[in-house]
């Protein structure tokens, strides 16, 4: 796919946020794998010209990140964490349920391009382990079931809501999320749910503050 | 000792997230306060709080503040490290979910104190969900006149960018974060010179976690008196605390620092089905695990360190029994080696070599004499990287084996996997197809 002229005018919108240009590499990748759903020789070289770097020197940073892909991951991107604390809560058995129903293996896409499936490292949720991503957005607490029930759900265009986080949209949604963060999404779905406030919740049923906090309402 | 929600006091109102839940609170109050005061006041409120990076080094922030030179006629940068991505790491993501404007009234006041217009808020690729977030706050903070040009009448212009990362745990790293964030491979700089003279762009930058800048607005508030009734002398302050493994409850629970793991552990509902702890971390994979003889040393930088490990991230993981701890090293290590950035060869070929010994061991192959030598190795890896990632990769090993030997030894003939039925450690019921 050739790269538009309102792309490159996007990507010097992207440059014009930073003091040096450079800086807005990444979000430019982001924002070609957006369109692409993947990470291509041109999508680098507009990026690489956009900054004014060499072709070169954009692959180098590409190809440094694993969340750039140089291969079409297709309609979502399915990971699951196998790092110890997700993996030996269960979430070995996740991944293995799950990539016995697409067929593939780590870093594979489905031949029907639906799915590329990832195992992937810490998440930053240990606390909902073990844990699935679709297109990056967290499922948390997930087994081998409802894991596969997410995928077949997914595979019938059904809506599926991430556990904290709007509904999932495709991987290159997300992408473009990533170059323009303030997607309006934001107040979409329960992001707060019970793990985040389990010690709020106890310390609301036992009576306990931090001192000197003045009681809800009384400022403004 | 008691819990004491201050980062989270709040979290149970949906609409916290919004300028409007946050100002419900007092929100950009401090702010208001802060524009007022000279900036090395407010340096030095933060130097008298004590208050210690809560990203995992504990290094005083009023301090690092201290040292970016002042009238220098250079541009000076904030940048905030929020690339969360230490395996057992999990409370900078929740907080910018619940309280994200806590982070930007704190990047602001920050902002002001060091004397730096501009302040990028690095966040992992890998968790839009925050990234949108604090993107909204932004963007509700410059539409409230909090960040731009002369911020509430005070003359003081500033712009906050957010930038999302694409998978690499090393750009946590502060100054291969600032490679990254210049748009180059994420791979740590030389120090000396340190970032707080030749950060960005070469420019003084201060870096900061998420959750030492969120401590900001809540010092300038209600002052360094108050903060200082939490914690001790040397560790003073509250701490967000991620219980995460074989508990109960695992969740957010927000603590004065000081409180013991086994204090956390009931509030945490205790061990799933009454087990017994065989070994947990109090922050992050990189710091040495402990066993259930330290569940009442205090949670400080200062105890955790006279107990042989490290506060970390202060997100404490707890296996119970069932797990093999032959396994759990070997999955770190596996994620080291993925991780490292390939700069410096005691790293790139340490984390290969402990992770192949390792595996073997997790399969039931290797001798007695290698459980020795592997030791060896992770002593030539310590202290000989580039930066702390190949410190991190070369500590679990040693630390398990200080507890475990035994189970190392056994793993050199009999799989970890026949050692310990790795079902029994899942944390759902649900049959498994073996």
């Amino acid at each position: 796919m050739a790269i538009s002229d309102s792309t490159r005018e996007q990507m010097a919108e992207l440059a014009a946020r930073y003091p040096r240009p450079r800086s807005a590499l990444m979000p430019m990748l982001h924002l070609v794998q957006s369109l692409e759903g993947e990470v291509t020789a041109e999508g680098i070289a507009a990026c690489a010209d956009a900054v004014g770097v060499s072709a070169a020197e954009a692959t180098a940073v590409a190809s440094f990140y694993t969340m750039y892909k140089r291969r079409p991951v297709g309609e979502h991107h399915i990971g699951v964490c196998i790092n110890t604390m997700c993996g030996l809560l269960g979430g070995d058995a996740v991944y293995e349920a799950v990539s016995d129903r697409l067929g593939v293996g780590h870093n594979e896409a489905t031949p029907d391009g639906k799915f590329w499936l990832e195992r992937i490292e810490c998440q930053a949720a240990c606390t909902h382990a073990p844990v699935m991503t679709v297109d990056w957005e967290y499922v948390d607490d997930v087994t081998p079931v409802s894991a596969v029930e997410v995928v077949d759900r997914l595979e019938r265009g059904e809506r599926v809501l991430s556990t904290r986080g709007p509904a999932v949209r495709g991987f290159r949604a997300t992408e473009h999320t990533l170059a323009y963060p303030d997607d309006g999404l934001a107040g979409e779905g329960t992001l707060v749910d019970a793990k985040m406030l389990a010690g709020l919740a106890v310390a609301r049923e036992r009576g306990m503050s931090a001192p000197g906090v003045p009681a809800a309402g009384q400022e403004g | 000792m008691p819990l004491t929600p201050v980062i989270t006091e709040h979290w149970d109102d949906p609409e916290l997230y919004t300028l409007a839940g946050y100002q419900r609170y007092g929100g950009y109050r401090a702010l208001a306060s802060a524009l007022k005061q000279e900036p090395d006041a407010l340096i030095g409120q933060v130097k008298d709080s004590g208050l210690r990076g809560r990203g995992g080094a504990g290094f005083p922030t009023g301090l690092k503040w201290s040292f970016v030179p002042q009238n220098d006629g250079k541009p000076h940068y904030l940048v905030v490290n929020a690339d969360e991505s230490e395996p057992g790491a999990c409370k900078d993501i929740p907080i910018m979910l619940a309280n994200p404007h806590a982070l930007v009234e704190g990047v602001i006041i920050t902002a002001y104190a060091i004397r730096a217009k501009e302040a990028f808020i690095y966040i992992r690729g890998e968790v839009p969900a925050a990234i949108r977030r604090v993107a909204n706050a932004v963007r509700e903070a410059t539409e409230a006149g909090f960040i731009g040009r002369d911020v509430l009448g005070s003359g003081f212009d500033v712009n906050v960018v957010v930038h999302a990362g694409a998978g690499a745990y090393i750009c946590g790293e502060e100054t291969a974060l600032l490679d990254s964030l210049e748009g180059f491979r994420g791979q740590p700089r030389l120090k000396p010179p340190f970032p707080a003279v030749a950060g960005l762009y070469a420019a003084p930058t201060v870096i900061n976690n998420v959750e030492t800048i969120c401590n900001i607005p809540y010092i300038i508030d209600r002052g360094v008196d108050w903060f200082r009734q939490f914690g001790t002398e040397k560790s003073p302050g509250f701490k967000v605390f991620a219980v995460s493994g074989h508990v109960n409850r695992p969740g957010i629970y927000e603590a004065p620092l000081g409180i013991t793991m086994r204090e956390l552990l009931d509030y945490a509902g205790g061990m799933r089905n009454g087990g017994e702890v065989k070994f947990w971390l109090p922050g992050g994979s990189s710091v040495p695990m402990l066993t259930a003889e330290h569940l009442d040393v205090p949670m400080t930088y200062e105890e955790m360190a006279a107990a042989g490990t490290m506060l970390g991230t202060g997100t404490p993981m707890i296996f119970d029994t069932t797990v093999s701890v032959v396994k759990a090293v070997t999955r770190w290590l596996e994620f080291y080696k993925h991780e490292s950035c390939g700069k410096c060869t005691p790293c790139r070929e340490g984390t290969y070599w402990i992770t192949g010994t390792l595996e073997k061991f997790e399969h039931g192959h290797g001798t007695a004499a290698e459980v020795d030598t592997l030791v060896e190795l992770c002593g030539q890896i310590m202290g000989r990287s580039f930066c702390a990632l190949g410190d991190a990769a070369a500590t679990p090993y040693p630390a398990a084996l200080k507890y475990f030997r035994d189970e190392f030894v056994a793993a050199t003939t009999t799989p970890a996997d026949e050692q310990f039925d790795p079902v029994a450690s899942y944390v759902f019921a649900e049959a498994v197809a073996r």
